[in-house]
């Protein structure tokens, strides 16, 4: 089965006035057909400049090298028309504001069908029909009222709900959510997974949901990669993830997160010092400064992610189940 | 506990001619660490801001140490304000860029003890600095050159410099990575230590859960429940509060037991058996979202996503009662909640 997504070391890097500071430093990557792949790690680690590169998105100061293939073709060699057939419509994607991702002086109907015209070239009257009707699917209550409002008549549950119709028009193979429910409420929150997980069912198309909450991502990924730092360092099935964590980074992170139940603690444990600074340690493992198994090995040596299909690490100590 | 610091009456913040809090009642004593939870819209930050008079209310009072803060004239104000600081969620925001973290913590020592000598402002600026877990020697640097975790630690060391009896905590750790958010949390754990109040506003609960003594639940700018922190999560009564807690993405329970000791480190213990189910979330409780209250209506604010709501909920709008022993809930049917009539989830 080829992948629907397929990244192979992956660079992007930003010059600045001092030099340039590498965001993603070689990650490769698969994403295999309505496959859902959870992308955790927190502010800084990467995470999200990975499929900024894959859509073309990147600021004019980011250089980018390796291989980006979907469905075949090199996202990284396309031009900005052929780029602008892809994206969009087999390849969507989804970002945290949904305010900022919708244009404010465009009615929610408009920006739909937009879309339709642009990638199916359908009439805007059908194009419009079919809006409606994919409001519908995505449970945004009264559509046809919704499609002759602006969005900002619209919570912000409702705009994201509106941006995953959005995504959903052209039947992509790929959508990316980039966390898609931070800046959400709670319960919104919920809701909003609740809907994606239907959609997936329903759709079949593969998704990535880029989060720094790994109970976000829990409840509906099948396979979770932890990033620190510009780099990969976990890549294993959910539960396989939760159940016996290899990275040290990976179950440090597990222990952090404050629960809801279980027993009430005295102290919340943390994670001592900072990421490194990019750029900053070239050949050696970039947690070893915060890793308690770090070794003299780990300084001089940068680990490889390697194991099996369901779990793979880039670590020289892994933890072991 | 009897030693009441902070006592609010009736509060009640109009926007124009919106309600944004409405007829707030609680109190907090020295030493508590009290939790604000609800969802945004809900008038937490608004309730924080006019406790403080930093807004200034329709009616009600704020009395704090005996005082009430919403009638007493301005010196008398500044004076009281020493005992009541904040801090706020966007830390660099709330730093101005262009003071050194030295001038920004010896600023309000600079308004209420100017008596005090240049070295003794010093030293206690680099006192206050490793409290928070920063060193003494950064004080010469600017906010710019700190990450999140570290601005909301030189936030929180300005707020703490002239020993206030109640810190109110606005979002603190909201911006925050988890790896850092435990860090502040642990600070205020210590603070709470040595005897300091604090109101703790945020929207995630389990962090509430590990701090508070506590918990007041808001919905649309009314409290619709005030419990201890253990009967709040063992045994919520409000709907609202139910729907919230059923609400949290759990992490599967494998995740914490599972997760091995690093060399060197007392293994956790007491963790549940791994079961390494994923858990999947619960049912969510209330459909819908908050919607834009017409005061015009009557009966309770939350009826319309209530899964029980009942036609008294439509006309009457449930007071704040005691359910259990310092637990109140604003619900017609807190009674049959608390008999198990609707099975927890």
């Amino acid at each position: 089965m080829t992948a629907t997504l397929s990244v192979d070391r992956l660079r992007v890097s930003f010059s600045h006035r001092t030099g340039s500071i590498d965001a993603v430093d070689r990650v490769s990557l698969e994403i295999a057909p309505s496959e859902c792949v959870g992308i955790v790690g927190e502010s800084g680690s990467g995470k999200t400049q990975i499929f900024m590169a894959a859509m073309g998105l990147l600021p004019r100061n980011a250089q980018v090298s390796g291989s980006v293939r979907f469905a075949g073709n090199e996202l990284l060699a396309l031009d900005a028309p052929a780029l602008n057939r892809v994206r969009g419509s087999k390849l969507t994607m989804i970002f945290q504001d949904p305010m900022t991702s919708l244009t404010p002086h465009l009615k929610i109907g408009t920006q739909l069908a937009e879309v339709m015209v642009a990638h199916l070239g359908v009439s805007w009257k059908d194009a419009r029909s079919f809006a409606g009707r994919m409001l519908e699917r995505v449970h945004v209550p009264e559509p046809q009222r919704r499609l002759n409002q602006y969005p900002h008549e619209l919570s912000g549950g409702m705009r994201q709900r509106v941006m995953i119709a959005m995504s959903l028009l052209c039947e992509p193979s790929l959508v990316i959510a980039d966390e898609p429910t931070t800046a959400l409420d709670v319960t919104i929150q919920a809701q909003i997974i609740e809907l994606l997980r239907a959609v997936r069912g329903e759709f079949g198309m593969a998704l990535v949901l880029i989060s720094h909450d790994l109970a976000v991502v829990a409840g509906l990924a099948d396979r979770i990669l932890v990033m620190y730092a510009g780099n990969v360092v976990e890549n294993s099935i959910a539960a396989e993830l939760f159940r016996h964590p290899r990275h040290p980074y990976t179950a440090e992170l597990l222990k952090c997160m404050p629960s809801v139940s279980g027993p009430r603690l005295a102290r919340l444990p943390t994670l001592a010092g900072q990421p490194p600074r990019p750029g900053e340690l070239l050949e050696a493992c970039p947690f070893a400064p915060r890793c308690s198994r770090a070794a003299d090995r780990c300084r001089i040596e940068r680990p490889q992610l390697s194991g099996s299909p369901a779990s793979q690490v880039a670590c020289h100590f892994p933890l072991t189940a | 506990m009897n030693n009441t610091l902070l006592r609010v009456r009736d509060l009640r913040v109009d926007f124009g001619a919106h309600a944004v809090v409405r007829g707030v009642n609680f109190d907090l004593s020295a030493g508590e660490t009290v939790g604000l939870v609800g969802e945004s819209g809900s008038g937490k930050s608004t309730l924080a801001r006019a406790i403080l008079r930093l807004l200034q209310a329709a009616q009600g009072s704020v009395e704090f140490l005996g005082l009430d803060l919403l009638k007493c004239p301005p010196a008398a104000l500044r004076a009281q304000r020493r005992g009541l600081q904040i801090v706020f969620q966007d830390p660099l925001a709330s730093l101005d860029p262009r003071m050194t973290v030295g001038e920004t913590i010896a600023e309000p020592l600079k308004v209420f003890e100017p008596g005090l000598s240049a070295g003794a402002r010093r030293q206690k600026v680099g006192d206050m600095l490793q409290r928070v877990g920063l060193s003494s020697e950064v004080s010469g640097r600017y906010p710019h050159e700190f990450s999140g975790g570290q601005c909301q630690r030189i936030g929180i060391a300005r707020a703490m410099i002239l020993s206030p009896k109640l810190l109110i905590c606005d979002e603190i750790v909201s911006s925050l990575d988890v790896s850092i958010q435990g860090q502040i949390v642990n600070l205020l754990l210590d603070l709470q230590d040595a005897g300091m109040a604090v109101l703790f506003i945020s929207h995630n609960l389990a962090v509430v859960r590990h701090l508070c003594h506590r918990v007041l639940v808001m919905y649309l700018g009314k409290l619709v429940e005030i419990a201890p922190c253990d009967a709040l999560f063992a045994s919520p009564v409000h709907p609202y509060t139910r729907a919230l807690l059923a609400a949290v993405p759990h992490m599967p329970h494998a995740a914490v037991a599972a997760a091995p000791a690093a060399p060197g480190e007392p293994a956790s213990s007491g963790e549940p058996a791994a079961s390494g189910e994923v858990d999947t979330p619960g049912e969510v409780d209330a459909p819908g979202e908050v919607a834009a209250l017409d005061l015009t209506a009557s009966g309770c604010a939350f009826r319309d996503r209530c899964p029980y709501a009942l036609p008294v909920c439509e006309t009457s709008d449930p007071p704040l009662l005691e359910v259990a022993p310092g637990h109140w809930a604003a619900c017609h049917r807190s009674h049959e909640t608390l008999n198990g009539l609707f099975c927890a989830s």
